[in-house]
């Protein structure tokens, strides 16, 4: 006979470290019930940490009122409250985590604090099917592989310096691209990249098992201010340049810990070029290959609210007085006993 | 004949001139675009003999370079006849094992005195020769710096080979590495390094528990 659904069985999850405010509740068998999301889009220039905390200030209660409502649910049916403590940035971060201390509290509920970077792959591997996959996770704040190994999430290669993410949106503001709703700078370097024709020599830096972008970006850029290439072809140029060494640094962490899944996650996720490198090194290595579908690649609610169960289900919860956020929080500083293996 | 399949390059024990070498070679890589491929190909295959001879030159036995085949992207090196350190190392008398680890910590300071960071060392990358030499091999992840940060990491990777591979000896071993290590760079550098090895460890990347 199936028990009634105790009010336990929902987790609610806040997103808030950059510039997406989200909100998602799930079922603690992994269903996602609702997973709504405001993002902060600057009028120009990159993420201002204090106006996005400002507009996740503003849009919270809406967002919180909208993932209720989707999911169907009361406040009181929910039994955990999740959110991303670190890494990310500090007024954003704040800003999400008071929240959800406000709404534990009041519901007296327990919380948890969940890394950012492990709920990337956590909701990719519940969203994807796999198991113990090498991941690759992309965005326009993280770069890093990574793969589980006694208790941890290893970080096998990341950037030294900046964001794959960051290089892409640098370069296309420095364009003179502007992003839309539905049209990030990095879908504007890929549709202009699929028109390039001619290949132009970038610097290519892989250290080991970790890569620099920062050069990269900086050749890029002084060659897009003497005007004498076609910009088609310096998106395709940064593109091949930036995702071979991604690819390169993947192929290696794959090699060396002979998982049997790939999983590519994180904003840049979505290029179709990413995707079909990464193809390639996984078929070359008999893995399955995963991409993360959009709704749950970028910052969601709903990734917080699935690890926020996951650490629960693993006695992990986090006492209100002990809930300062973590900016620069590793990936592999967390132990992750609800990873077999 | 394949000895060693790699992510970037594969190894092949072969017949070249009536000598046994290692060939290695840098594979074309499907995933990037042609233009892209020969280059970084090319760069490495010129790159690696490059500071295989640097390492020479700071006194540190590494194989001789026979033939660079850039546009094959094709190394020939000497065969090192020996045994890989890791092989040997468990089985040594105490005293054996701490001799050869201090020379090998010589070694390691002899390549970072002279800004060469190798980038992978394991005691699968040095070879015992019958005549007692330790030469060391795999350059391929090398690069020339001679900041703290690059000559931490590169030790500390010594040290986590150590507690993977000889973990009943890892702390002697080190600590002996360590010794070695100092009488080529002077006390102050390696206390320098040392800490910074700690710092790295705090950070978590590298920390199997804690």
């Amino acid at each position: 006979m199936r028990m009634r659904r105790s009010a336990a069985s929902y987790c609610l999850g806040i997103e808030s470290t950059a510039d997406d405010f989200g909100v998602a509740v799930l079922s603690f068998d992994g269903e996602v019930l609702s997973n709504a999301n405001s993002a902060y889009v600057p009028e120009k220039g990159g993420i201002h940490p204090r106006e996005a905390a400002r507009h996740h200030a503003e849009v919270a209660g809406k967002v919180l009122a909208e993932a209720f409502e989707k999911a169907g649910i009361k406040p009181q049916d929910v039994g955990v409250v999740a959110f991303s403590q670190g890494p990310g940035l500090g007024p954003c971060l704040r800003t999400g985590a008071t929240a959800a201390r406000a709404l534990a509290s009041y519901l007296r509920v327990p919380l948890v604090g969940v890394n950012h970077c492990v709920a990337h792959i956590e909701i990719g591997k519940l969203v994807t099917g796999a198991v113990d996959p090498v991941t690759l996770y992309v965005s326009g704040g993280n770069t890093l592989v990574s793969a589980f190994e006694a208790g941890r999430y290893r970080v096998f290669g990341e950037t030294l310096d900046i964001a794959v993410g960051n290089c892409l949106d640098v370069f296309a503001r420095e364009a003179g691209m502007s992003q839309r709703r539905g049209a990030p700078f990095g879908a504007l370097v890929e549709e202009l990249a699929s028109r390039g024709k001619t290949f132009i020599p970038l610097p290519y830096t892989v250290k080991g098992m970790d890569l620099s972008f920062s050069g990269l970006l900086t050749a890029v850029v002084q060659l897009l201010h003497e005007k004498k290439h076609r910009l088609e072809d310096l998106c395709l140029s940064l593109q091949e340049v930036a995702f071979s060494m991604l690819t390169e640094v993947t192929e290696r962490a794959l090699a060396h810990t002979e998982k049997q899944e790939v999983l590519l996650t994180g904003g840049v996720a979505a290029n179709k070029r990413l995707q079909s490198m990464l193809d390639v090194i996984a078929e070359e290595h008999d893995a399955r290959f995963c991409v993360v579908p959009k709704e749950y690649a970028l910052d969601n609610g709903a990734m917080i609210a699935w690890t926020g169960i996951l650490a629960y289900q693993s006695n992990i919860t986090l006492p209100v007085e002990k809930s300062f956020v973590k900016l620069r929080w590793r990936l592999d500083e967390v132990y992750a006993p609800w990873v077999e293996g | 004949m394949l000895i060693k399949k790699g992510a970037e390059a594969n190894l092949y024990l072969e017949e070249w001139h009536n000598r046994r070498v290692i060939m290695k070679r840098r594979l074309p890589k499907k995933y990037r675009i042609p233009e892209l491929d020969e280059k970084i190909r090319s760069q490495r295959t010129i790159y690696e003999p490059q500071i295989i001879h640097k390492a020479k030159e700071a006194g540190v036995p590494t194989p001789t370079i026979f033939m660079v085949d850039v546009a094959e992207a094709n190394i020939i090196m000497e065969f090192v006849d020996g045994k890989q350190v890791k092989e040997v190392l468990n089985d040594f008398s105490p005293e054996e094992r701490l001799r050869l680890s201090r020379h090998i910590g010589g070694l390691i300071g002899r390549l970072h005195k002279h800004g060469i960071i190798h980038g992978d060392l394991t005691t699968s990358n040095m070879i015992l020769t019958p005549y007692g030499k330790v030469v060391f091999v795999d350059f391929g992840l090398s690069e020339r710096s001679t900041e703290l940060e690059t000559r931490g990491v590169d030790l500390h990777l010594m040290k986590r080979a150590f507690q993977s591979t000889h973990y009943r000896h890892a702390r002697e071993c080190f600590e002996a590495v360590m010794e070695g290590y100092s009488e080529v760079v002077g006390e102050e550098e390696a206390k320098n390094v040392l800490e910074k090895i700690r710092e790295i460890e705090r950070r978590g990347r590298y920390v199997s528990e804690r």
